[in-house]
């Protein structure tokens, strides 16, 4: 191996990566705007519909109960729910989002419940619609509220404390700090985003270096010249390998700042006190830990798509053998961000590994031995994919196919 | 020097099975000599010569390139090769000079000697004015140039054309012809491949007639019409391969 022609390979591919339009996109717009507009931008835009849906006072109305006095009054005493005049087509108008729930009080309903016989109130609804269902919660609120006091004022007649019926109370109480709640509702997505990107940035140059090169011509051109075999792989490989890895850096660095960014403008205000109280703090150490984790797998993709567009005659080509192997990196990443927990098995599912590692790296979690097993495997997978890679350069059935 | 011991090569094809593409060939060409192949399209030109460069390894026999062989010391041939052919294209992102020194740095040339070697062929073949151009905003006469340069930057001892003037307007043609007989007076060893008789019968010290892979005649020019008693080189070229592309065309 010659580091010298390596090095001059791997600097005349930069620079006509640098000169190539649809290079620049995948490797760098992609990463600095689409993808922190996709994720950052519409996070906080469904977080602020969220918010302004709760607020929202919806229309609700009420079928029947007239004979019922008490619970009317509760229910046009909610600030929560807007009553509004019966109609009879009140099923279209929740199917027409006019109107988002309907509650149903049977005849007789005040008087059965003084006699404490069992009865039904019916809250109809829209089923998946987010208006709807807050609206039903809302109305379901104030029953309880109203079926408590009537409860209380039971308990009271007989001169028994409301304590009988509920002896003791249920709580939750987190201990865990805000930056590891955050991390652990965030980790998976952003072990899935590094990984997916890492794939997206090492696809297009993967393409161009390899099938690119047969399709424009120049393949014959390389290969009359005195360069070994080995050192021209090694020369587009690292290439490939620096794309990966800056569209994941500025990928992870423009998401931070975008966090960042909405974090500052309070656009997560309107999510809710749930969304407040995780935070998603990535120090450096947790940024140094991950990088180094996706090191391997970057060597993976690179020399993985360069083998596989090798074989292709074409760039049209290659793409169609590499768009079906995104789903191959897809489901396993985004299987980590199932309930998994990462175990020795596990550790070695190439990506998958990776993947659950960088959920626990992000809350803070360093099980030194799952490091080692992942960092290990990943680099013995990513050196079988770098040798097929060196082989496949070495086939003139492949570099010659016709 | 080139010498060719036996070359053959063998592919394999899932549909016609065994394609013995070159089939034992054997010549020799000294420096200062052009060396013609001629043949027509699929006859073993190509492979041929891309043995020679090293581009394909023999499946039997083999071949020295300036004392090399090209099966033991493939980057020390490539060392001593210009090779030139269509199929041979330019980076479309680079600039004329930008290829040319990406060779030069291939070929192990430091940045002096290169800068140097660069200025005196871009100024020989008048390239100056579009130096600073992309080869895809290039016409073809400045590609073809452009492509000689890339071939000339290490000054090979042993120059291997393969029809290098297919599919160029005459212009363009004729200054790769011009360069060819420049590469012969400067002593270099040149091979040439063609399926233009005319080029040849300009050009060839020796001519060497291939069909199915084959190598049925060799001579000068000279040799040829006085062994087959036949001025016109079209006509002698029809009576050796005939009889086998007709077998060739049956299968």
């Amino acid at each position: 191996m010659n580091l010298r022609n390596i090095g001059v390979v791997y600097r005349k591919e930069l620079r006509e990566a640098l000169r190539d339009r649809r290079t620049l996109i995948s490797s760098l717009l992609v990463p600095l705007i689409i993808f922190p507009l996709l994720t950052a931008g519409l996070g906080a835009v469904i977080s602020a519909l969220v918010g302004k849906a709760k607020e929202e006072v919806p229309a609700v109305m009420i079928l029947g109960g007239d004979d019922s006095p008490g619970i009317l009054a509760e229910l046009r005493g909610s600030s929560k729910i807007k009553i509004v005049p019966t109609q009879a087509n009140w099923k279209d108008q929740i199917v027409n989002k006019e109107v988002r729930a309907a509650v149903e009080i049977p005849a007789g309903f005040q008087d059965a419940v003084a006699r404490q016989e069992p009865a039904t109130l019916l809250i109809h609804n829209y089923e998946g619609d987010l208006k709807s269902s807050i609206a039903t919660d809302n109305v379901q609120k104030s029953l309880e509220k109203y079926r408590d006091r009537i409860v209380h004022d039971n308990l009271s007649a007989r001169n028994v404390p409301d304590s009988a019926l509920k002896p003791f109370e249920i709580k939750e109480h987190n201990v865990a700090p805000p930056e590891k709640v955050g991390g652990a509702a965030f980790g998976g997505v952003i072990g899935y985003m590094v990984i997916l990107l890492c794939l997206v940035g090492s696809m297009y140059p993967a393409m161009d270096l390899t099938a690119g090169e047969k399709e424009r011509g120049t393949m014959e051109t390389i290969l009359s010249s005195p360069i070994s075999r080995v050192d021209l792989v090694f020369g587009k490989f690292f290439l490939v390998l620096t794309t990966a890895l800056v569209t994941a850096g500025l990928s992870v660095t423009s998401m931070g700042v975008s966090f960042a960014v909405l974090e500052h403008l309070h656009a997560f205000d309107k999510a809710g006190e749930d969304a407040a109280q995780m935070q998603l703090h990535i120090g450096l150490t947790t940024v140094l830990s991950i990088f180094i984790m996706v090191l391997p797998i970057a060597v993976l993709f690179a020399a993985g798509l360069m083998t596989v567009a090798l074989f292709a005659k074409s760039y049209k080509e290659a793409q169609s053998y590499i768009s079906p192997l995104m789903f191959v990196v897809i489901i396993p990443a985004v299987a980590a961000m199932l309930p998994i927990d990462l175990d020795a098995k596990l550790a070695l599912v190439p990506i998958l590994n990776a993947s659950l590692l960088c959920k626990e790296l992000v809350t803070g979690t360093y099980h030194w031995n799952f490091i080692a097993i992942i960092f290990l495997s990943t680099c013995v997978y990513a050196g079988v994919a770098l040798f097929l890679a060196v082989k496949m350069f070495q086939r003139e059935d492949v570099l010659f196919r016709s | 020097m080139i010498e060719t011991r036996g070359l053959t090569k063998v592919f394999q094809d899932k549909k016609r099975g065994q394609i013995r593409a070159v089939d034992n060939v054997s010549f020799s060409c000294n420096p200062g000599q052009i060396y013609g192949l001629l043949g027509a399209n699929g006859a073993g030109k190509t492979t041929t010569l891309r043995m020679l460069a090293t581009i394909l390894e023999p499946t039997d026999g083999t071949a020295t390139v300036c004392g090399h062989d090209v099966i033991d010391e493939p980057e020390k041939v490539r060392a001593n090769v210009g090779f030139l052919s269509t199929a041979t294209a330019l980076y479309p992102r680079l600039t004329s000079q930008e290829m040319v020194e990406y060779f030069g740095r291939l070929n192990g040339l430091d940045e002096a000697a290169l800068k140097k070697r660069v200025d005196d062929i871009f100024s020989r073949l008048d390239m100056n004015s579009f130096r600073d151009r992309r080869c895809d905003k290039l016409s073809t006469g400045m590609k073809q140039k452009t492509s000689i340069a890339r071939t000339l930057i290490h000054d090979p001892q042993v120059m291997i054309f393969d029809e290098p003037t297919l599919g160029l307007d005459i212009m363009t043609a004729r200054t790769i012809i011009e360069f060819i007989r420049e590469c012969r007076l400067r002593g270099k060893t040149v091979i040439f491949s063609t399926h233009i008789m005319s080029e040849v019968q300009k050009l060839c010290d020796v001519i060497g007639i291939i069909q199915s892979g084959k190598l049925l005649a060799e001579g000068s020019l000279a040799e040829l019409r006085d062994r087959y008693h036949e001025q016109d080189l079209e006509e002698i070229f029809v009576q050796i391969v005939a009889p086998l592309y007709v077998g060739q065309e049956n299968n």
